[in-house]
């Protein structure tokens, strides 16, 4: 285990390093931005205020409250001191709730939506790819060109079709929400039957989204591995066709798992995608909503979250696929 | 290098994809010759017009000559279309309340439903628990079903005269008129109708896709560059050279491209975001694949026997690379580079989604003409010209890109061949 030990700390030290990398990101790139956020703010609360000496107090106090008037380092010291206390500041947008406050409500809807779908859409995947690299024939002839199709289509494009045909068209799924607008979360048997109801749409498009494109990986992987050596050797040892398709199945299966730990990045920016065309209350409306809000705090903290949440499952990952496969380890360390 | 073209044009998927692509590339070209209108023209006057011919009927009314053609049916479509829902409705409701069962009635087959009409309908009778408004909007409705069917009608056509103000009857149109439609002086032709600002969505589809496949062109073409020189520095000179690009290249792989995308183009704001701006973004953000790639890839070769023997032979640096390098690789860049345009056409749409796109005023990409539908709620309102076009030219576009990738992919990797 002793090997394990390296590799697992060599592990943690990138994670750490890119968490910090991407933390100084964070903070830096929305403040580079043109334009006064506070003025703003301050423009919403001063209507009809015509006094323009009481502007300047409002100003005055906001720009104090958000601590905008001091020196970029200063900010960014102030920022990390609260961020490590799990303060955010305040929305500028839905101020006076503060950042903290708003993703917490959105959080954990992004985690039920994305986590399951990106999952079952890369085992649903890479199971028709390893089919049809094993049966090849019309089966692959039919599957191949449509999952590039599929793969081809944006992920909003997806939801957005998705969202016409049974929504729309249909009308067996709401179109928008994650619970019916007329319900408070609690743990009643109705709020949980509307959330099932609203989760099926978000959760099915970014399902066929990552179907098609796991599919074509493993189906290549697969030939590969189908016309390797030990296939023929096992063939010729008289080794049973279930017990052979079982060795290829899991070596193709090696490279799709880092697959999707670096895919994970580019999945969850589809999926937030997705989110927002169906107005599903996570972290990709809560984004969408910062945005149009120009609102540089819940902005922050929000790419923060997912960037913490992307690295985290990479991590996770990564500590798996070196226990999976030993090789990993050996070539990480030259 | 000519023997290499001829097998990849050999391969079946590949052909179809560059067709797709080189169609979509002839149709930007030739479109602009056939309608010149400036694609942000606000035509319409009104959101979402249907996809149609659009005839002025002032024009059509006043053609130089108007044709009179006896055509048989045309008493019944006209009153087909004429005929509203409401209308219908109320006459199923008279002739169930005359004993008909309901069963009987085809609301949607007019004919049957004036046929019936006919055989039961009495102008004056009042059936119990009727109002005389509702009865004389019976009779209205009889009416003009009668107006409609009679040979000689028509409207007549009136002028306010300036002098006196009074109407005095210019002309007549009746109901067997027609007008030759190349005669008419204004028909315009509207394929996919109009978007919510009421400009042409055709015209406008041509110009986003144009926009967007450059876009695509220089986020990829940027996003190449920068990963293929970075990966040849790696891999080729290897030691600390490698040591700091790949510790940039790990970071950037783990921070979600999305994320860096979103703060970047927001940082940039609004004001300042043009097309090309959004293209180098893109292409700034996503070289990292294909640095890691070409970094290994140059790492088998580099102590390969030919390029030791150039080594020895004492030629430069940029020589060997671009003589006993670059070559063994090229196949590979292309492929990806194809890739990096499709995934930077759908990184523009992704970004103007969310309303950090190209600022809105210049000119469409798709990604904008899908935002603002979505915006003015086109998916829900069943307006699909607004934006299933722009969806489907989208998936065609990175369709024909991944097809020729799969195509090429099976030329150079024989293993995967069919």
């Amino acid at each position: 285990m002793k090997g394990y030990r390296g590799y697992f700390l060599n592990k943690f030290g990138w994670f750490a390093l890119t968490f910090v990398f991407a933390f100084v990101l964070n903070f830096l790139l929305p403040r580079l931005m043109p334009g006064d956020p506070v003025a703003a703010i301050v423009a919403r609360q001063a209507q009809g205020i015509s006094n323009s000496t009481g502007v300047q107090a409002i100003y005055q106090q906001y720009t104090e409250l958000f601590g905008t008037n001091k020196p970029l380092w200063e900010q960014f010291i102030i920022y990390v001191q609260n961020v490590l206390r799990g303060d955010f500041g305040f929305s500028f947008s839905q101020y006076p709730r503060t950042v903290a406050d708003v993703l917490g409500a959105s959080i954990g809807w992004t985690l039920m939506l994305q986590l399951p779908a990106i999952l079952v859409g890369w085992t649903l995947g890479n199971m028709l790819g390893a089919l049809a690299a094993y049966l090849r024939g019309g089966f692959d002839r039919i599957l191949m060109p449509s999952s590039i199709f599929l793969s081809s289509f944006p992920p909003f494009g997806m939801a957005v079709i998705l969202l016409v045909i049974f929504a729309v068209q249909l009308r067996w799924f709401p179109t928008s929400g994650g619970y019916g607008f007329d319900l408070i979360p609690s743990m009643t048997p109705e709020f949980l039957r509307s959330v099932v109801v609203h989760y099926q749409l978000p959760f099915w498009s970014i399902v066929l989204i990552g179907i098609g494109g796991y599919a074509i990986g493993m189906r290549s992987m697969s030939i590969y591995e189908l016309n390797a050596d030990y296939v023929k050797f096992s063939r010729f040892m008289g080794l049973k066709d279930s017990r052979i398709a079982a060795y290829v199945f899991r070596n193709a299966m090696l490279p799709q798992v880092t697959g999707l730990a670096l895919a994970l990045g580019t999945m969850v920016g589809g999926a937030l995608i997705a989110e927002i065309i169906y107005s599903y209350p996570g972290l990709g409306t809560t984004l969408l909503n910062g945005v149009m809000g120009q609102d540089y705090p819940l902005i922050s903290a929000s790419t923060l979250i997912i960037t913490l949440m992307v690295l985290t499952a990479t991590f996770v990952l990564e500590i798996l696929y070196g226990v999976i496969d030993p090789r990993i380890k050996a070539t990480q360390s030259d | 290098m000519g023997h290499t073209i001829r097998q990849i044009f050999r391969s079946g998927k590949f052909v179809v994809g560059f067709t797709i692509l080189m169609s979509v590339l002839l149709v930007l070209v030739v479109y602009p010759w056939w309608v010149p209108d400036p694609p942000l023209q606000i035509l319409g006057q009104g959101t979402f017009f249907p996809p149609g011919i659009y005839v002025s009927a002032y024009d059509a009314s006043n053609a130089p000559v108007l044709y009179t053609l006896n055509l048989r049916d045309a008493a019944d479509k006209r009153i087909e279309s004429r005929l509203s829902q409401e209308d219908r409705l109320a006459m199923q409701e008279w002739l169930v309340a005359d004993g008909l069962p309901e069963s009987a009635i085809d609301l949607a087959d007019t004919d049957a439903l004036l046929a019936l009409w006919e055989e039961h309908y009495e102008p004056d009778r009042r059936l119990p628990g009727m109002t005389f408004a509702r009865m004389r909007y019976y009779q209205r409705v009889d009416a003009g079903l009668d107006s409609l069917r009679s040979a000689g009608g028509g409207e007549i056509l009136a002028a306010r005269n300036p002098e006196t103000g009074e109407l005095e009857e210019t002309g007549m149109v009746k109901l067997t008129d027609y007008a030759n439609i190349s005669q008419v002086a204004n028909v315009r032709i509207l394929p996919l109708g109009t978007d919510n600002f009421g400009r042409d969505v055709l015209t406008q589809l041509v110009a986003a896709t144009g926009v967007s496949l450059l876009i695509g062109f220089v986020a990829g073409l940027i996003a190449t560059a920068i990963g293929l020189t970075l990966g040849l520095l790696a891999g080729y000179i290897g030691g600390w050279v490698d040591d700091i690009i790949m510790f940039f290249t790990n970071l950037f792989t783990v921070i979600p491209t999305f994320v860096l995308l979103i703060l970047i183009s927001f940082s940039i704001g609004q004001d300042q975001r043009g097309a090309i701006t959004i293209a180098v973004v893109i292409g700034f953000t996503s070289w990292v694949w294909t640095t890691r790639s070409v970094r290994s890839q140059v790492f088998s070769l580099r102590n390969r026997d030919h390029v030791n023997l150039s080594k020895l032979s004492g030629h430069s640096l940029p020589r060997i690379i671009v003589a006993d390098i670059l070559p063994y690789i090229a196949s590979y860049v292309v492929m990806a580079l194809i890739l990096q345009i499709s995934s930077g056409i759908l990184a523009e749409a992704g970004l103007s989604i969310l309303g950090l796109g190209p600022r809105t005023t210049e000119v469409p990409t798709l990604g904008l003409m899908m935002n603002w539908a979505m915006i003015y709620q086109a998916h829900v309102l069943g307006n699909w010209w607004a934006y299933l076009p722009v969806l489907l030219t989208i998936a065609l576009i990175s369709f024909s890109m991944n097809l020729m990738n799969t195509g090429l992919d099976q030329v150079f990797n024989p293993a995967l061949r069919d």
